[in-house]
């Protein structure tokens, strides 16, 4: 049976590939990186880009409490070819100089409301964008801090619901708006 | 030291069943494993983890990936599950044609991995090939199986309904998991529009309520994770690990041997008999020969294949039992290329809870009783809707924010799914054979592939489309997609035949026994043995029917006859 395969595929065509993981991890050969492509800095950015995207709210805690920085630094490391390594990095640093040029400041020194209208013009971009072969970075950062934060301790517990032993399967429950998803079918983001 | 009464090649989920049954009728059985030993639960290392606790959330990494591509296009091939696969490098084999083996070389094989759908085949399945002229008869029909569903149905543990539904005979069940209440509504969809057509649960090797048979095994409860892939602590799924093998061990007669890789079986001209086989120690490298009177041959399909071609004699040059030239010939598969998908409005107030590891199926409705199509062979569709983790953000909200997140928070769409299995004709042009100048580590020629589609598999591609198609119209689903994944054979993980059974000498390898007609005391009755693919899962009759020959064997064994 491969009901799990035709779950994840179904999830990509149906908005899966823009909020999740899969679009990244299909390419082609990648040669050998540098261990090291972030700086403690990078990571810090991270982390604050990060938690624009998933802020931190009265229902569950944002990107950051995640430890998004450090999870995209692992995922690009290890899983990203180089070309898109080379998109995400440049990304990375053109938010930092657009911050400098419009703000006069560093992106992590930026207030939210700055860091959010900084970031919202990228993400009209990205999204006029979305389907061309070559993605654009902040595609990546939002598909990254959404995959790591669903997938993180924070975001399974507290902004979903999870329960690693369910014991039993009920077919029909009932589901009010703004009730919390279930960690879903395969335990993974969906 | 190195002699036994029988010995079993393969501790998958058919060496474990023969295992299982010579052991409990006194045979002192040696079971020979080219991969690690695997324990239960104390060897399933990822069992328990939650997914933050995987370094890459699940994904392998890109230097893995590009090492290993055949590996890491199958289904359940994942961070999780890595440790339960043969990676590329390690198996080398030749592929003539785009073939990928997806193999499990430990303890278990693929019994920890395998998909769990157990629906019996029906008398219409036996019969089709010779009926419709794509194959030839099959030497035994539904009801010389019948008991031996039952037979492992029962130990297995099983559950799904009794649906009186020719295409898919009823068994021993457990109690079925629920339908979800979008399931309900296709069901009730489709018996309006369809009368021939229904949408029930499958059948799944998995413990809903289990029974004192499952908890003599020291199994329990399937606790609804769906992680089962991993290994179940709570051996809530059927696995050679949880069950066969742990039995067979209580009789003291089983002894097991990991890191024995196989490389031949020893025929004797004189007695006209196999009487031992020829290992190689993967670890120490030592060659040895360990003897019995009765050999199951339960490799997995391909390798099955591979060591009888490789097992040569004065009396048998071109492998053990192949009078006629036809070993290795007849491959087949399922076709696994198809998934149509759709969004279902409506039921926003409904939603589950625990992650059901089971899920619908429709039974085969095409050529049953008469030609209703403009290819031979049947399909089973796998159906089923759920909810998504993930809500869609409208676009002209922002996708970022406070908003955003609550959003993403929030159960998404219902989806409905559907795919098929389909049944494949097997021809002689589609076979494996041995290199003649690649060998293996142990010195072992490589397997040479040559497997492929055909225009059958193509028609039955578009009338899979047709219909489900039309079925998730009526069902009320939107943004209905259709995807043709052109994976390779290989990928269904259901690889079939090249030892088939058959009443002709002159065209089987096998008998109805699962005997080699060259050679009565050698018996193959996994994958490779089947005459023909059927459209359902093949698993479980692989288990009937290893039970059935094993019974037989030790009968035969203490007559005296081997």
């Amino acid at each position: 049976m491969k009901r799990r395969k035709a779950l994840q595929l179904t999830a990509t065509y149906f908005g899966g590939a823009i909020l999740g993981s899969e679009i990244f991890l299909s390419r082609c050969k990648q040669p050998e990186k540098n261990a090291r492509l972030f700086s403690e800095k990078d990571i810090l950015l991270m982390d604050e880009i990060g938690e624009t995207i998933l802020p931190d709210s009265e229902r569950s805690p944002g990107a950051k409490a995640a430890g998004i920085g450090m999870f995209m630094q692992t995922i690009v490391t290890d899983c990203y070819d180089e070309k898109d390594t080379a998109i995400f990095i440049t990304g990375l640093r053109e938010v930092e100089a657009v911050a400098q040029k419009k703000y006069g400041a560093g992106f992590t020194k930026l207030s939210s409301q700055q860091r959010f209208d900084l970031l919202s013009e990228y993400d009209k971009a990205a999204r006029q964008e979305e389907g061309n072969a070559t993605q654009h970075f902040f595609t990546m950062l939002k598909q990254l801090t959404i995959w790591g934060y669903f997938t993180s301790e924070v975001g399974q517990t507290k902004a979903l619901r999870y329960n690693p032993v369910p014991g039993s399967f009920n077919g029909n429950t009932d589901y009010k708006p703004g009730d919390r998803a279930w960690v879903g079918p395969l335990c993974s983001i969906d | 030291m190195n002699t036994f009464d029988a010995i079993v090649i393969g501790s998958g989920i058919s060496g474990g069943w023969a295992a299982k049954e010579l052991c409990e009728r006194g045979l002192k059985t040696l079971v020979l494993e080219r991969g690690r030993d695997v324990k239960h639960i104390q060897d399933y290392p990822t069992a328990n983890k939650h997914t933050w606790e995987l370094p890459h959330r699940g994904k392998m990494t890109k230097a893995f990936v590009d090492v290993n591509p055949v590996v890491s296009s199958a289904w359940h091939f994942s961070e999780d599950t890595a440790h339960f696969f043969v990676k590329d490098g390690e198996h080398p084999y030749v592929q003539q044609k785009p073939f990928s083996w997806i193999r499990g070389y430990q303890v278990g094989g693929k019994s920890l991995t395998w998909g769990r759908a157990c629906q019996r085949w029906s008398d219409h399945e036996f019969k089709a090939p010779s009926k419709y002229g794509y194959g030839i008869e099959w030497p035994i029909e539904y009801d010389d199986i019948a008991p031996w569903y039952s037979h492992v149905e029962k130990f297995v543990g099983i559950c799904g309904n009794k649906d009186g539904i020719n295409a898919m005979p009823d068994g021993e069940f457990l109690k079925p998991f629920d339908l979800n209440v979008v399931e309900l509504h296709m069901q009730d969809v489709l018996k309006k529009h369809y009368p021939e057509r229904h949408l029930v649960q499958g059948r799944w090797a998995h413990l809903s309520e289990p029974e004192d048979i499952h908890l003599q095994q020291g199994r329990g409860k399937c606790q609804c994770r769906n992680l089962c892939t991993r290994g179940c602590p709570f051996g809530g799924y059927f696995s050679t690990n949880a069950s066969t093998l742990p039995w067979a061990e209580k009789t003291g007669n089983l002894t097991l041997r990991p890191f024995s890789v196989v490389h031949s079986i020893i025929y004797d001209e004189s007695s006209g008999k196999a009487t031992g086989v020829k290992v190689i120690d993967s670890n120490t490298k030592e060659q040895m020969i360990f003897n019995a009177r009765i050999i199951f041959v339960n490799a997995s399909t391909l390798n099955t294949n591979l060591i009888l071609l490789n097992s040569t004699s004065n009396r048998f040059p071109n492998g053990l039992g192949n009078d006629n030239g036809l070993l290795g010939k007849y491959i087949c598969f399922h076709n696994y290329r198809t998934l149509t998908a759709g969004r279902m409005e409506g039921f926003e107030n409904k939603y589950v809870t625990g992650r059901n590891p089971t899920g619908p199926i429709i039974p085969n409705f095409r050529n049953l009783n008469e030609r209703d199509a403009d290819f031979v062979g049947g399909y089973t569709t796998f159906a089923g809707a759920y909810r998504r983790q993930v809500k869609t953000v409208p676009e002209n909200e922002p996708h970022l924010g406070v908003d955003f997140k609550h959003k993403l928070s929030e159960a998404g769409d219902w989806v409905v799914y559907m795919y098929m299995q389909g049944e494949t004709i097997p021809k002689k042009s589609n076979h494996v054979f041995l290199s003649p100048d690649k060998k293996d580590q142990w010195g072992i020629p490589q397997l040479v592939t040559d497997i492929s589609y055909d225009d059958n598999d193509e028609k039955m591609v578009l009338d899979f489309f047709e219909q489900s198609k039309a079925m998730l119209q009526k069902i009320g689903c939107k943004d209905i997609i259709a995807k043709d994944n052109k994976q390779p054979p290989g990928l269904d993980i259901h690889e079939m035949g090249g030892v088939r059974m058959g009443k002709d000498p002159g065209e089987s390898l096998l008998n109805d026994m699962n005997q080699l007609h060259g050679c009565k005391n050698v018996f193959v009755t996994d994958g490779a043995c089947m005459t023909s693919t059927g459209n359902q899962s093949p698993s479980i009759l692989y288990m009937a029917l290893t039970a059935r020959a094993a019974a037989y064997a030790a009968d035969l064994f203490r007559k005296g006859i081997h």
